[in-house]
């Protein structure tokens, strides 16, 4: 019953996109880019994590969070962590004046390691706090706004300070998290060696088989009865209160998830890239987030991975070819975006690919006359 | 699609017959019999070398906040490398450039230098600037076994095999100010000020036990996030407790705030106290800051653009003359222009381009040509040379008043730091 | 934290610290009350306002430099001159910014935030292009260089002095524009109610444009102001983004007092920590201290009360 579901929802048009993709990330990439190139596309990935946690969260919901960024770096420091403190073994920090400590510590003169560090000797809490420790930051913030009802703009600005306040945290406290150089030269991963090419090629299926999952919670969320609700909510708040909602609690769920999304993001970074720094907590990689999802499109969820896919690429072509040009291209990008297409690439798609696709089989039909037999699904 | 920039540089003006005398290095004459040597033999492990090209990899950030800082040791890397082409190449061989931009994001920094090492197979990467984007790349080269040519004075607290720190470490630059402070200045209380990262940091934990050590009294640390531009308060304390000196480690824009603030204060520095000592502050920053605001203040650097050399009055000259009469060099820009000539040399020592034999010429390689006078590859991969001490004046210069005797032994890792 | 100190000293520091937080103050209030404009009274998220400020601080420094070229005899005048080009550039580029963006944006508050965005990056890539990537600043008239020593330790900066006083003039202009003349009156029931504003007869499309071409002129001369006492980079402007949206929500958006009150506070709060506290961690604390306010108070210090 539940395969035979499956089954037919692979057959819809919605179907097709993902396997599209999936063909496109776990077939064409690999075979088609050199390993450099693809642990690249890994990277950009990773944003696509948080840009899929902003669809949900802005383009569906009406929560527009500047601080992705926090949670991006937060899930990304958990990782980091662990795996300094892997690659701090007494055997490889021998020279240190306390062995067994991260470098930059012994650096600041810390003797032993700090309390809150202990606890990512182990790798099971640390894939639980790479989850767990944003969403924990997001509810705690989502309690104290949602239910005094600050929304719209006010969040956005608040999510923006938090975002600055931890960056100036995590530079100011250098002893404890690296300070502006983030945390470099992380090595293996339960003694595998993460920085060989096929370790960045596995990583980088298993940065996709993530990203699936979550694009599949995600998917869920916007079909149910939840993802209604949080329409309704971002259309017309008082009405959904009226009817007995509690709109707090949703806006907090799913500030939550998509602060989960992101912290899975920030994950997979720092295992492909190989280091953390604040220069992913801060306010321009959390706007950077925001664009890429409105590029994609904000009600798409595809549309944010594909957002996520061509931006990056975009800067990373333009800043190699035309570095001055960048950054004009990428403000063109942010107007052009608002103000011609608010849908974004999906919205564009929508618009102009869909009625030729649904032209396609008739165009086939009329081609084979004869056949006449091919029933024509009435595109909607 | 043209993904790098790569470029020869054929431009033979006229600077280059007048200064280079035939090559400026004492050793190309003896290696010019075996630049003909193909290209197999000089370069055994793959490396982008032909029989008569080299490439190597420049990677500073162009775009972005640090942008501003960078683009002096471009031109100086970019100025060396044309010098070393008119006067014969490396090896016989012309050297070519990929430039990539770092765009002041420190894991572009590590992409591109993978790409500069994995795609290019560049021979050497000249390149970095702040720390963070050095222990950005650094897992890179050591991965890759690439040599990176490290300009600016830094923390110290890192040797590796793959890098060559053409910049001052950490004491190079505080233990001889400090010791000529005491000395020729009757120095005794000491305050320190500096941005909030690890090299500030680490300089005044330097500073801190020297000065503990020579009996004297540190009245005041205080550090400030970087870019912030308020700094009455700070100004205030330094009122308040009268240090004879103060040091400052305060860097990039920042310290255009603190300077002005500093004088609008009424504390003047050209007086006798309270004295300024920046390790911050060339002559590139005070092009921003303005020299009315730092007049009096000392600088400890191991170049400045004043010294009067037969070898910097020709480096100035040809700096000049390449990148426009307005420009000015500070420490950094000279350290970066060290880089090609100090790989050059290796090469030509080792007969080869493999980065492990260049690895094992490195250590004790002379430059009696360089800008800054002589300086030596230490067994450490750091530079030994001299520590100056140097006074800003109006016009945006420093006068050299000061400099050590004898050549500075680096020292990355002092006695209880490491 | 005290115990450092004898009564006399901690006299003067509070004195000092008191004086330091006025400057800070001062440049608050100047980058805040445009914003509290175009935020406050428009609902427009205005992310390039930072950039606005570094325009006129560029206008200031090209203005320096022909004076300095032309007629170095009056550079002691040059301030004023510059301050009011400063203004004029940056109100003309606000009119164009709302007559060519903005303007279509009104009912989507949150799209204007990733418009300007998007209209900072290429105003700092422009300012890149023409300035150079490297800070420029301004050499101060003579009349303006020194300090006026109350005590021995406690001493007054000139520039400081005159840009306070340059702050409270312009907040008081300000108020004079919004409350005691036909056009604020006209903009304040612009934003109360739209449709019943229009119905009287007010031209809505223009008192907009006229309002933020408005706030971004006092970025501009809040920009000039800023050379005195700092550089100016292509960047300098996205430094101050942040703090100056939480002065200006802090205060209470609608309210031009509650902006004043915020910065008031704010920078109090600021210097004082600094003095007893790491920069870093002042800065921290005064944020969060901040938006555990707002937390509590999401309307701000001095709300309006108004129909929504």
């Amino acid at each position: 019953m539940k395969a035979n579901m499956f089954i037919e929802w692979l057959k819809s048009r919605e179907g097709i996109y993902y396997l599209l993709l999936a063909l496109l990330l776990v077939v064409v990439f690999p075979l088609a880019l050199d390993s450099f190139r693809l642990n690249m596309v890994g990277k950009y990935l990773t944003y696509a994590f948080a840009a899929l946690g902003l669809v949900l969260c802005w383009g569906r919901s009406g929560i527009l969070s500047l601080g992705q960024g926090i949670f991006f770096g937060l899930g990304g420091y958990c990782m980091a962590m662990f795996l300094k403190l892997e690659a701090s073994s007494p055997e490889n920090t021998a020279i240190q004046s306390t062995p067994g400590i991260p470098d930059f510590m012994d650096w600041n003169q810390l003797t032993a390691l700090p309390w809150f560090w202990e606890p990512f000797h182990s790798f099971s809490f640390t894939l639980i706090a790479v989850l767990a420790v944003p969403a924990l930051l997001a509810f705690i913030i989502a309690v104290a706004m949602f239910k005094r009802r600050v929304g719209g703009v006010y969040f956005a600005i608040i999510t923006q300070a938090i975002a600055a306040i931890l960056t100036i945290l995590i530079i100011g406290q250098q002893g404890f998290t690296g300070g502006v150089n983030g945390i470099t030269d992380l090595r293996t991963l339960m003694g595998w060696d993460i920085r060989t090419d096929e370790a960045k090629t596995l990583l980088y299926f298993v940065c996709v088989g993530m990203l699936f999952v979550c694009l599949i919670v995600g998917a869920w969320v916007m079909r149910s009865k939840l993802g209604r609700i949080l329409l309704a909510m971002r259309d017309q708040e008082d009405r959904v209160r009226f009817s007995g909602y509690d709109v707090a609690s949703f806006k907090i769920f799913v500030f939550c998830l998509a602060a989960m999304f992101a912290g899975i993001g920030g994950a997979m970074f720092t295992l492909q890239v190989g280091f953390m720094s604040p220069s992913f907590v801060g306010i321009v990689p959390s706007i950077e987030m925001v664009i890429l999802c409105a590029v994609g499109g904000r009600n798409s969820l595809l549309g944010a991975i594909y957002g996520a896919l061509i931006v990056n690429a975009a800067k990373t072509f333009f800043s190699e070819s035309f570095p001055e040009l960048w950054l004009y291209g990428l403000g063109v990008l942010f107007i052009a975006v608002v103000l011609a297409f608010p849908d974004g690439l999906a919205g564009l798609y929508r618009r102009y690919v869909m009625p030729l696709e649904s032209k396609l089989p008739a165009m086939l039909r009329r081609g084979n006359a004869e056949a006449q037999t091919l029933p024509v699904e009435e595109a909607k | 699609m043209k993904l790098s920039k790569t470029q020869t540089s054929t431009r033979r003006s006229s600077w280059t017959r007048r200064h280079l005398l035939g090559g400026l290095m004492a050793l190309p004459a003896l290696f010019a019999l075996s630049s003909n040597a193909l290209a197999s033999e000089v370069n055994t492990t793959g490396l982008a070398v032909t029989d008569d090209t080299v490439k190597v990899g420049i990677l500073h950030s162009i775009t972005g906040t640090m942008a501003i800082s960078e683009t002096g040791s471009v031109q100086a890397e970019k100025l060396a490398i044309e010098q070393i082409n008119a006067s014969g190449g490396v090896l016989g061989r012309q050297i070519e450039y990929i430039q990539e931009d770092g765009a002041s994001d420190w894991p572009t920094f590590a992409e591109k230098s993978r790409k500069l090492l994995v795609n290019d197979k560049v021979a050497a990467v000249f390149g970095c600037w702040t720390s963070a984007s050095r222990k950005a790349v650094l897992p890179v080269f050591e991965q890759y076994n690439g040599m990176l040519y490290y300009p600016t004075f830094y923390e110290g607290l890192e040797q590796s095999p793959n890098v060559i720190y053409t910049g001052q470490e950490a004491t190079q630059q505080i233990l001889a100010s400090i010791d000529w402070l005491k000395e020729e200045k009757g120095a005794k209380t000491f305050y320190l000020l500096g941005s909030d990262y690890i090299w500030p940091r680490t300089s005044n934990k330097i500073a801190r036990k020297h000065i503990d050590k020579l009996g004297l009294k540190v009245v005041g640390e205080e550090y400030y996030p970087l870019g912030h531009t308020q700094f009455n308060s700070v100004i205030n304390k330094i009122k308040l407790k009268k240090p004879d000196v103060i040091f400052a480690s305060v860097v990039g824009g920042s310290n255009v705030a603190f300077y002005k603030q500093m004088k609008a204060a009424g504390v003047d520095l050209t007086k006798e106290k309270p004295l300024l000592m920046t390790i911050s502050v060339t002559e590139d920053e005070i092009l921003g800051i303005g020299g009315e605001n730092v007049e009096g203040a000392y600088a400890s650097m191991k170049y400045f653009q004043s010294l009067t050399n037969s070898n910097n009055e020709a480096f100035v000259k040809a700096f000049k003359e390449r990148w426009g009469d307005d420009i000015v060099i500070g420490d950094v820009t000279q350290a970066a222009y060290l880089g090609p000539w100090l790989w050059k040399a290796a090469v030509e020592k080792a007969g080869s381009f493999d980065i492990e034999k260049v690895q094992a010429a490195s250590p004790g390689i002379e430059l009696t040509t360089a800008p800054e006078g002589y300086v030596r590859i230490h067994e450490n991969h750091h530079l030994w040379s001299k520590a100056r001490i140097g006074q800003a004046q109006t016009d945006g210069q420093y006068k050299v008043i000061y400099e050590t005797e004898e050549l500075m032994e680096p020292d990355p890792f002092p006695e209880g730091y490491q | 934290m005290f115990a450092d100190y004898s009564m006399p000293e901690l006299m003067s520091i509070f004195a000092m610290q008191g004086f330091a937080g006025l400057s800070l103050f001062s440049i608050f209030v100047l980058m805040a009350l445009g914003l509290a404009i175009i935020f406050g009274q428009m609902g427009v998220i205005n992310m390039a306002h930072g950039e606005f400020m570094i325009l006129g601080a560029y206008t200031t420094y090209l203005t320096a430099q022909v004076f300095e070229s032309v007629m170095p005899g009056l550079y002691g005048g040059y301030f004023f001159v510059a301050m009011i080009l400063a203004f004029v550039v940056t109100f003309a580029l606000g009119a164009l910014v709302e007559w060519l963006m903005i303007r279509h944006l009104y009912h989507r508050p949150l799209d204007t935030l990733l418009a300007t965005w998007g209209l900072s990056l290429i105003l700092q890539q422009t300012y890149r292009s023409v300035f150079g990537a490297r800070e420029v600043g301004v050499s101060l008239p003579d009349w303006m260089m020194g300090s006026i020593a109350v005590t021995d330790l406690v001493e007054i900066p000139i520039n400081g002095l005159f840009v306070m006083v340059l702050s409270l003039l312009i907040a008081f202009a300000v108020y004079l524009l919004m409350f005691r003349s036909g056009w604020g009156r006209q903009v304040r029931a612009v934003v109360q109610n739209r449709p019943m504003a229009e119905a009287v007869g007010i031209d809505s499309g223009r008192v907009d444009r006229v309002t933020f071409a408005l706030g971004c002129g006092i970025a501009g001369v809040a920009g000039s102001a800023f050379t005195m006492i700092g550089s100016t980079g292509p960047t300098s402007g996205q430094l101050y983004i942040v703090d100056t949206f939480l002065v200006v929500v802090f205060g209470g958006a609608q309210s031009l007092l509650g902006t004043i009150a915020s910065a008031f506070t704010i920078s109090q709060a600021q210097s004082t920590m600094e003095f007893f506290l790491s920069g870093s961690m002042a800065k921290v604390l005064t944020l969060l201290f901040v938006v555990g306010i707002l937390m509590l108070r999401p309307q701000g210090l001095f709300a309006l009360k108004v129909r929504r």
